[in-house]
């Protein structure tokens, strides 16, 4: 059951974002237990999406006082998360409450750090009319060492507001509590956020619900224009992590492969074919503005861009000087220099978390492996030896290993990743369609890539482990995935 | 033919105006010129001139421009670019598997495009390189690239004009043949000639 590491923490007190310090109405809230105060939303620097809750601040509740959710043997806590309890009688809230629970479970089963207990199981557990009431007797009954119990007000504008609580089921304490007023009528985004933070406060973990993924889909059927043969239109896409609300970025009615996220998730480079050569470019998708920073022509191709983690250099693939070489540059496209300088094909750049270096391929000994260079040109090293290796992607810390696909049958791939301190390969998909395409998440746990495993192109993430393979995509083709920093 | 009929109105207008501006009418108010300074606005016909005309330009089948009279080549000449490409005058070449060199054959089709871009001297061509499914894409892109470099060297070897012939490589991104088998691939390995212009 239970471990708690308990503190006593200072009770019925919630702050609220504007920085107003009041108590919570009586009788529809809780009034007990808040281990933590409210709504301290914390954002990274420069979030991926606007922020959609007025204020940001810095978690107000010391370590000191954070109750954790435990097992007594060990072994991961079993959570719950029944519906929201809606405390506006309209349809409205009680289907955002069935979805801030639904997503909330699968954003906390992405990242495996409590054992999710199968919202099926409680079912028949009726949702408590107040907070009061909580049964724990029933949650100790299931097995859970905590459950998320949390309310959806409709306020009068459309919007929600939203309190969520973890409850350790032994003691009755509240772990973990947010209040999030005002909340867009987005009740996904809501549950992406709350996992953020219970993963964050709970775990001491990044969570990456709300980080998005860009791909690249031929999902809107059509086909390039003023073809003899009938060419499918392949345009650049984002979703959300989990494949739900999905946007396309680019309308070029062309070819666009490979996109890969600046560092700071406003905006996406790919290769376009929109000129009638691949050259690079980049969308700033939230000012609506393309740019081409390395300003191609037909003679000076431009492929696969890839930012460095500072967000400052591109690095990208040119035949602009005869050969297909690497090549590094800033964001501007000024000061472009060879990074690479052999007759062979060199291809495929990915940036090292320090930027100091970068992974790509070259088949400059027959088939394409994986080698490394210093970001100035000196140390080259062969990293792969194998029968054919493509797409490196070097994780972000704290982990220091190379994802790349690695051709293990005649025309089929698979996803290996190279531990850099070890030299260890793991692979991580075994033979199933053809697996390609890698790319890691922000806090370096998961990796996206496309498999053809279902008989179309379709993205999957799975754990750097191995396990928790999920299908993300399911409309037309869908390829080439970059999660966003 | 609508647009030509209406002009003669148009011309009267502005010679109109041109006399009027010439003669100094410029009392007080600047004549007001009628609307239609721009393109005169295409005004459907009324049909009753269409039926009583004895459409002399269209009756007659002008006597069939004499098909015998052209030679062969001023048959590919007045071809649209879409039929041209169609119909393959300039042939694919085709690749081994991972490889980017020109075999025998390969050499053959090069040297016969470059004997037809000699016959049409007027034609640009961009020479696009594809590859099979089984590569993984970003590689393929490298690929295909030099698939296409390989068969444009050798047009330029055998004399082509260096601004005639452009690149551009497409990967495994658009196979010719959908399959998933050995003559798909094959015939997905690809150089593949396009007239860009005639």
């Amino acid at each position: 059951m239970a471990r708690i590491a308990l503190r006593p923490t200072d009770g019925s007190k919630v702050r609220r974002p504007d920085g107003g310090r009041r108590g919570l109405t009586a009788g529809r809230h809780a009034l007990w237990g808040w281990g933590v105060l409210a709504a301290a939303l914390a954002l990274p620097a420069s979030p991926p999406l606007p922020a959609f809750i007025a204020a940001a601040a810095e978690p107000m509740q010391p370590d000191s006082v954070r109750l954790t959710i435990g097992d007594s043997i060990g072994t991961q806590p079993s959570i719950a998360v029944p519906d929201c309890l809606p405390l506006s009688p309209d349809e409205t809230a009680r289907s955002a409450g069935r979805t801030i629970a639904e997503v909330l479970w699968d954003d906390l089963d992405f990242e495996r750090e409590f054992r999710m207990i199968p919202r099926d199981v409680y079912r028949t557990i009726p949702v408590a009319g107040s907070l009061i009431d909580l049964p724990f007797g029933r949650w100790r009954e299931i097995g859970a060492d905590g459950v998320v119990s949390c309310t959806v007000e409709v306020l009068g504008n459309g919007r929600f507001e939203v309190t969520a609580r973890l409850f350790s089921v032994r003691t009755g304490e509240s772990a973990f509590g947010v209040l999030y007023p005002g909340s867009p009528p987005n009740p996904r985004l809501v549950a992406h956020q709350l996992a953020d933070e219970l993963h964050r406060h709970q775990r001491g973990l990044q969570g990456v619900a709300r980080t998005r993924l860009a791909f690249v889909s031929d999902r809107d059927s059509e086909s390039v224009f003023g073809l003899v043969e009938n060419r499918p239109v392949k345009e650049i896409y984002i979703a959300d992590y989990d494949g739900a609300n999905p946007r396309r970025v680019t309308v070029s009615r062309s070819l666009n492969t490979n996109p890969a996220w600046a560092s700071d998730g406003r905006s996406i480079g790919y290769t376009s074919w929109l000129s009638g050569f691949p050259d690079v470019v980049v969308s700033h998708i939230f000012e609506g503005r393309m740019a081409k920073p390395v300003e191609g022509d037909s003679r000076r191709q431009n492929f696969l861009p890839a930012f460095s983690p500072d967000g400052r250099r591109i690095a990208f693939n040119s035949n602009r000087d005869d050969n297909n070489d690497i090549y590094v540059a800033n964001v501007d496209g000024t000061g472009v220099q060879r990074l690479t300088n052999h007759p062979a094909i060199d291809t495929s750049p990915t940036w090292s978390p320090n930027g100091q270096q970068i992974a790509f391929t070259s088949d400059r000994t027959g088939a394409p492996q994986i080698y490394v260079i210093g970001a100035d040109g000196t140390g080259l090293r062969r990293l792969t030896y194998e029968s054919y290796c493509d797409r490196p992607t070097w994780s972000p810390p704290p982990f220091n290993e190379i994802a790349y696909s690695s051709q293990t049958s005649v025309g089929g791939h698979d996803i290996k990743v190279l531990d850099l301190a070890t030299n260890e390969v793991r692979q991580l998909t075994f033979g199933l369609g053809s697996n390609e395409s890698p790319s890691y998440s922000p806090n370096g746990r998961h990796i996206a890539f496309m498999s053809t495993r279902s008989g179309s192109k379709q993205i999957y993430t799975i754990g750097r482990d191995g396990r928790g393979l999920r299908r993300v995509t399911s409309t037309g083709n869908n390829e080439m995935p970059s999660w966003s920093r | 033919m609508h647009d030509r009929r209406h002009v003669p109105g148009f011309a009267v207008v502005a010679t109109l105006a041109a006399v009027c501006l010439q003669a100094a009418c410029s009392d007080n108010p600047p004549p007001e010129f009628p609307e239609p300074m721009l393109e005169p606005t295409v005004i459907e016909d009324p049909p009753e001139i269409v039926a009583f005309a004895p459409a002399p330009e269209t009756a007659p089948p002008p006597p069939a421009p004499a098909p015998p009279v052209l030679t062969p080549d001023e048959e590919i000449a007045s071809r649209s670019l879409e039929e041209l490409n169609r119909s393959l005058l300039l042939e694919p070449v085709f690749f081994v598997l991972d490889s980017a060199d020109l075999d025998e054959r390969g050499r053959q089709v090069v040297e016969a495009n470059a004997e037809m871009l000699a016959r049409f001297p007027t034609w640009n061509v961009t020479i696009e390189g594809h590859c099979d499914e089984r590569g993984t894409p970003e590689y393929n892109l490298a690929l295909g690239e030099r698939r296409a470099v390989a068969a444009q060297r050798y047009l330029l070897q055998l004399g082509l004009d260096d601004a005639r012939v452009r690149t551009v490589s497409y990967g495994k991104e658009f196979p010719f043949d959908p399959g998933h088998d050995e003559a798909a691939w094959a015939a997905n390995r690809r150089a593949h000639f396009v007239i860009t212009q005639k």
